[in-house]
């Protein structure tokens, strides 16, 4: 499997590190409800088929790339930068 | 029909042509006390002891596809009960109790071989780990033995011991460790539940989960709606979509775990063996074939196959560890679809839905729990309490932060 990084071009898997789904995008309030923390933290969607998750390239540009991808085929769909996205931190 | 040497030879003698299918082809009835989603491995005993230990059995094990199709179909076969953490050593323990018993108890060779497993190390910390961790399993009333070098090398003669980048300093080993045969599990627990009057429903997917005032009263299937009070989802990979049916949200990641197969071979490695270095264990089938695995590829996946970095990193450690096995020929690999949990430990509990309960969480190991599992589950679809051995495995955990973290790397899904 390859991803293709906004700044570095198509690269082998290997190059990135898988952090999870991009629930970790929408980060509670510090003072939110407990109950807003563990679904950030821990209770997913999971979804059989289209996904976006959060990928590092940890040997590369050192980006946080948000990747549309298929669960069940693998394919990729699309692949940003966290950065770029609206209101993304750089 | 009861199995026996006796009945082969009979059966022997007389053509074959006394053998009965080993269970019914039920049609579903419109309802029952109780229906388990899932007819795998974790489903299959949970109606086997719903029906042996709690006399329930007017109950259903709805399956999608044939039985014993999913990962109970395909893994690497290992039984242990090597766990350090209170509340994961208990439940292993007993897992491992039932296994000693279990083919007399369900009239069925499912090849339990008790062949010893030996876990290596190859650091002066990770031996310290190693005690540790055999100490737990002894005073939880198992088995472990502590290898130096030489005690390894009269077992496992045959590993590269003058390597110097992951030198072999010793090994735990747990002699009641081994291996059973992963299919004869399933029908083992399915022909023992259809013997007690189980319905086994298969090409059977539940489409839909009928909850009322909280309630669950029923499932919608693809054969036609099935009213229950109780209803247990069992499905390892796939419990983040039926959880859904109910509007459940769990904290399941589901990842692809690589094995491989290679060709059959003369009898070589006698007990299960992992090397400590990579995530690399093996073993032999008892058709001849070695088979040995590694660790996950590491991100979200259904696809049932895997990605060629962890077959590269798999031969490498099998080869680093013993070389021999490079003149073997890999027949065929295979990808798992495997239910992470964050803790990466298991969940057998009650959902917010009453009437609805989840056995899920089983990560990488979920074949070794079979028995237990199910032992629990049913107990706690039975009486609504859970099982002692299983009283931590509890859905709401990683809110409270009463986690069973064996690895101690954290609790996040991309961690275990």
């Amino acid at each position: 499997m390859r991803l293709t990084c906004p700044l570095c071009g198509p690269r082998d898997r290997r190059e990135f590190y898988y952090y999870g789904a991009e629930d970790y995008l929408d980060r509670p309030a510090p003072d939110a409800a407990p109950q807003a923390w563990d679904d950030y933290l821990h209770n997913r969607d999971n979804p059989a088929g289209v996904t976006r998750d959060l990928w590092y390239h940890d040997m590369g540009c050192s980006s946080w790339l948000a990747v549309t991808r298929n669960t069940v085929t693998h394919e990729i769909l699309a692949v940003e930068a966290v950065a770029d996205r609206k209101g993304g931190a750089a | 029909m009861r199995y026996s040497g006796f009945k082969v030879i009979t059966e022997g003698l007389f053509g074959n042509k006394g053998w009965k299918p080993a269970w019914r082809d039920p049609a579903p009835k419109a309802e029952y006390d109780a229906i388990i989603i899932g007819g795998g491995g974790h489903g299959l005993s949970t109606a086997y002891y719903l029906a042996k230990n709690h006399g329930m059995t007017n109950i259903a094990v709805l399956e999608k596809g044939y039985l014993g199709s999913g990962n109970i179909g395909r893994n690497t076969t290992i039984v242990r009960a090597n766990y350090f953490l209170p509340g994961n050593s208990e439940f292993y323990s007993h897992s491992l109790k039932l296994w000693e018993g279990l083919e007399p108890d369900l009239n069925y060779n499912v090849m339990h071989s008790q062949r010893g497993l030996i876990n290596l190390f190859h650091s002066d910390g990770q031996r310290d780990a190693f005690a540790r961790r055999g100490n737990a399993m002894i005073n939880q009333g198992d088995d472990a033995i502590l290898l130096d070098r030489e005690g390894v090398r009269e077992h496992l003669p045959y590993l590269d011991f003058e390597q110097t980048r992951f030198p072999i300093y010793g090994g735990l080993l747990h002699p009641r460790g081994g291996t059973a045969r992963h299919d004869a599990v399933a029908w083992g627990y399915a022909r023992a539940a259809d013997r007690r009057g189980v319905d086994l429903i298969q090409n059977c997917e539940v489409t839909g989960i009928d909850v009322q005032n909280g309630k669950v009263v029923g499932v919608q299937t693809t054969r036609g709606a099935i009213r229950a009070k109780k209803v247990g989802i069992v499905v390892a990979g796939r419990s983040s979509q039926v959880a859904a049916m109910a509007g459940l949200r769990l904290p399941i990641e589901s990842h692809i775990l690589q094995a491989f197969v290679t060709e059959g071979l003369k009898p070589v490695i006698d007990h299960v063996v992992s090397f400590g270095m990579g995530h690399f264990y093996i073993s032999q089938s008892d058709k001849g074939g070695l088979v040995f695995g590694g660790d996950l590829d590491f991100y979200a996946s259904y696809a049932s196959r895997g990605n060629l970095p962890m077959v590269e990193h798999v031969m490498e450690a099998g080869m680093t560890l013993m070389p021999m096995i490079g003149r073997a020929k890999v027949l065929r690999s295979w990808g798992g679809i495997m239910d992470m949990s964050p803790d990466g430990s298991p969940i057998i509990d009650k959902t917010p839905v009453d009437g609805l309960f989840i056995d899920c969480g089983w990560n990488y190991g979920g074949f070794k729990a079979v028995p237990a599992s199910g032992w629990c589950m049913a107990h706690l679809m039975a009486t609504g309490d859970s099982h002692p051995v299983a009283a931590r495995f509890r859905l709401n955990r990683f809110a409270t932060g009463h986690l069973l973290d064996e690895e101690g790397t954290g609790s996040q899904h991309n961690l275990h």
